[in-house]
């Protein structure tokens, strides 16, 4: 099944015969061309990695060739709304932003879950993660790395009391990495620690079976934490504890990775405190991958504060290291991430990586200075924690006697620490030592197994295990009557024959429109109002999701969500016909008749000059290419200028750039141009076209234009526009 | 535990030591750490990873449960789940597949134990 850029994916088709669909392989994905410099547009990079065959570029890439510089280290979103159907569009939308790592949450509660489960029930705020699931968003990005020409990495947790079990389901469905720490199973979710040590031993055995790449769980530690920037030593013990765990089950370094975050953000100053830790970490650690996390510690609901957090995160990225850059939605705050904030999340991961191409090679980290200093003293805290531990009796003591998450800055301990005892937690009791005669007749083991003599290897008892044979993978469909995919895309049939149109944030058809509302008054009674004004504009259920105080009674700006009732038909909608536009052939050959002469400015009190000179210049694919000459006046260039240059020159045409829009300011000068050449005689014989990011061809028209070019329009609708009115000029003379 | 940041008298012992030496015991300290975690996984199995065995042997999640609570009652787990389940096909000379559905299903349980 392939994909059709211009038609939604099919989920009926998807679902279809996904009892039989076989992952087409195994293992983590790097970006390809890598460490080469690259030419792209009119740059040189060089940290960038192989083109993407279908991609949406940056905005700002309009006045660059609309190239899509995509970084060198592999860039992850999570996706995991509670509805695995509604992710996988998502999915594909991110994948064209350039997201190649993408991650689906287990939902709350998930890791106290004995066994695996089966079906496709909706979670909140993260999916089931069911083999069901698992398969159908496997063969989903499947179809949507062939669409954008590079392979994507699928990933979710191995955590709770059924690690083995999942680690199996997630090797024969293709995963290509997941979250593996038994930390985490003891600090977060009170999971014995001898039960969640003895079955991470099994469960990385079979990940480093199937290549995946793990990341550990220590970004927890400074969640959790209550002063983050205090738990950095610890930080590194953690990673340490996993690291050093997994490579000696079998997993290779190379597919080791640590999750790091800087642990905090403005208004703490930061840089100074995050980039030591970050150049400690990557020296101690230089044997393995950095999979580096967004802070989410200090977000609060606002978006704009959070991307600035984000993008500081991203300058560590690019001074130090990083083999995988995690992203965070801005709305993580508020929210289980939009649709549109994982776009947000990937673009400003996209958007500071590709602006800081290069920027080791001219800014060095100053190693002799107090970033050297603070490193040193940061690993020293990591080694005497270590030192300690071991005197205090191993891990297990250390972790009864509170050592971790205690909210001093190690040696300094507060007593606040997450004690757990040995002797307790979830699946206390469930270890059973293995006897002499102990036989586990599967392929890949960590531990004791006492194979019979007439085996070769310890799967030949049973004729091969599923990881050497699929065809012996038991595959469950829907157990739940009610809460399955096929009874929830039945909900919202309607909108699946592309007549209604209904917004959505998460779901389809879920109605959730967001607005922001200014209220010239204070915090508390702009909430109210807020709210009060969503009901008025016809919203449902509407709630604040960010406020924000301007000032104490001057004012406040609020965003609220809520509900729309109605649908959309497409059918009902009145859109004008775009106009179709004539080939380049055509084009040259009109020009090459009769030769054109344009004369081109920006008016009115307006710098911007990217639009224009794109529209006029050969090298944008401007008019110029057709053999259309032109006279260009610059920038904030008056109107009687720009008319009596068209008179001069005997101009067939006057092209004016208004970008500009206070008070309407783009349409008067639009209305200008045009009265001030009938004033002048000319405009029965001259063309007129105005173009802008907020123009319109209806709002030109309408303020006298001959045209108007918005967003997205080119030379070639401009030169198009200019020979066919030109002609009906010549006609009706 | 309560304590003051005693780091400057703590370190004295790893002032002299290179930023290379300070790596290297690092990494021994850790190494040192984990090595009784990783004997307890060599010694020891539990309900999950016995699941994750009977997965691997083509059986379902619904279908491994009953097996393993099964295992678990009769005090079998030191020898493996899978363990029992293959032993039961060569006694009944039935499938894998055969033998684990049948204790699924709750059958030959008063078997099992004389496997052993």
């Amino acid at each position: 099944m392939a994909l059709d850029i211009n038609k939604k994916l099919d989920l009926n088709e998807l679902l279809n015969d996904l009892e039989n669909y076989e992952p087409r392989r195994r293992g983590w994905h790097w970006r390809e061309g890598r460490n080469e410099k690259r030419v792209i547009g009119d740059f040189e990079y060089h940290e960038t990695s192989e083109a993407l065959k279908s991609y949406i570029p940056l905005p700002g890439s309009r006045g660059m060739g609309y190239i899509d510089p995509q970084p060198d280290c592999v860039i992850t979103t999570e996706i995991a709304s509670g509805r695995f159907e509604d992710d996988i569009r998502r999915m594909r939308m991110a994948a064209w932003h350039g997201a190649d790592h993408i991650m689906v949450i287990r939902t709350a509660g998930q890791s106290h879950i004995d066994s695996l489960l089966e079906g496709t029930t909706q979670g909140i705020g993260g999916i089931a993660v069911t083999r069901k699931q698992v398969r159908a968003s496997r063969k989903a990005l499947d179809m949507i790395e062939d669409e954008v020409g590079r392979p994507i990495n699928f990933h979710s947790y191995i955590s709770g009391v059924a690690g083995p079990d999942i680690a199996v389901m997630f090797a024969e469905e293709g995963i290509n990495g997941a979250h593996q720490d038994p930390q985490y199973n003891v600090l977060y979710r009170n999971i014995n620690m001898v039960r969640s040590f003895a079955d991470a031993c099994e469960a990385k055995k079979i990940m480093a079976w199937a290549e995946m790449l793990q990341i550990d769980g220590a970004h927890n530690a400074n969640a959790t934490a209550m002063k983050a920037w205090k738990v950095r030593p610890e930080l590194m013990v953690q990673h340490a504890i996993n690291c050093m765990f997994s490579k000696k089950v079998g997993i290779k370094p190379e597919n080791i990775a640590l999750s790091t975050v800087p642990p905090t953000a403005p208004p703490a100053p930061c840089m100074r405190l995050d980039l030591p830790y970050a150049v400690a970490l990557r020296d101690f650690f230089s044997e393995y991958k950095m999979r580096a996390q967004q802070n989410t510690k200090y977000m609060e609901s606002d978006m704009r504060e959070a991307t600035v957090s984000h993008t500081l995160n991203l300058m560590i990225s690019r001074l130090t290291s990083a083999d995988i850059q995690s992203t965070i939605t801005p709305d993580e705050g508020r929210n289980v991430p939009w649709h549109y904030n994982n776009i947000a999340a990937i673009s400003t991961a996209k958007q500071a990586l590709d602006g800081m191409d290069g920027l080791r090679e001219m800014v060095k980290i100053d190693l002799d200075g107090p970033l050297g200093k603070d490193a040193r003293e940061l690993k020293e805290r990591a080694v005497l924690f270590m030192e300690e531990m071991l005197e205090t009796g191993g891990y297990f003591n250390a972790v009864q006697d509170g050592f971790f998450i205690d909210s001093g800055y190690y040696p300094e301990r507060n007593g606040d620490g997450i004690p757990r005892q040995i002797e307790g937690g979830i699946g206390y009791g469930w270890v059973f030592e293995r006897a002499p005669e102990y036989f586990a007749p599967v392929s890949v083991h960590y531990g004791y197994n006492n194979v019979p003599k007439e085996f070769a290897k310890a799967s030949d008892a049973i004729g091969g295990d599923t990881f050497e044979d699929r065809s012996k993978i038991q595959y469950i469909d829907e157990l739940d009557e009610t809460d399955n995919v096929n009874t929830r895309l039945k909900d919202v049939e309607k909108y699946s024959d592309s007549k209604l149109l209904k917004p959505e944030v998460e779901w389809k058809a879920d109605g959730v429109v967001c607005t922001t509302i200014f209220l010239p008054c204070d915090e508390r009674t702009a909430e109210f109002a807020a709210i009060k004004c969503g009901e008025k504009m016809g919203l449902e259920d509407v709630t604040v999701v960010h406020k924000q105080c301007l000032h104490p009674s001057e004012g406040t700006v609020v965003e609220i969500k809520g509900k729309v009732k109605f649908d959309i038909n497409i059918d009902e909608l009145v859109i004008p016909e775009k106009i179709s536009v004539l080939s380049d052939e055509e084009i040259r050959e009109a020009i090459n008749e009769k030769p054109m002469f344009v004369v081109a400015a920006t008016v009115g009190q307006d710098e911007h000059s990217v639009g224009l000179k794109e529209t006029l210049d050969i090298k944008h694919g401007g008019i110029e290419r057709y053999g259309i000459k032109y006279l260009y006046l610059g920038t904030s260039c008056p109107i009687e200028k720009l008319v009596d240059a068209a008179i001069e020159t005997n101009a067939d045409a006057i092209l004016a750039s208004t970008i500009i829009t206070h008070d309407d300011v783009h349409i008067k000068n639009m209305k200008k141009l045009n009265e001030l050449c009938i004033e002048k005689g000319i405009r029965d014989r001259i063309i007129l076209c105005c173009g802008g990011t907020q123009v319109t061809n209806e709002i030109a028209v309408e303020a006298g234009m001959d045209a108007g070019f918005g967003r997205g329009s080119h030379g070639n609708d401009a030169a198009s526009f200019l020979v066919k009115r030109r002609k009906e000029l010549m006609d009706a003379h | 535990m309560k304590r003051a940041d005693d780091f400057e008298t703590r370190r004295q012992h790893l002032a002299n030591l290179t930023d290379e030496q300070l790596k290297e015991r690092f990494w021994q300290l850790a190494e040192k750490i984990v090595d009784p975690l990783l004997e307890l996984g060599y010694k020891n199995t539990t309900p999950a990873i016995e699941r994750s065995v009977l997965l691997r042997m083509g059986f379902s999640s619904l279908e491994v449960k009953p097996i393993v609570e099964g295992v678990i009652n009769k005090g079998l787990m030191k020898y493996g789940a899978g363990n029992v389940v293959w032993r039961l096909s060569k006694k009944l000379n039935v499938s894998i597949r055969e033998a684990g559905m049948a204790l699924a299903e709750g059958k030959h349980w008063d078997e099992v134990s004389q496997l052993f």
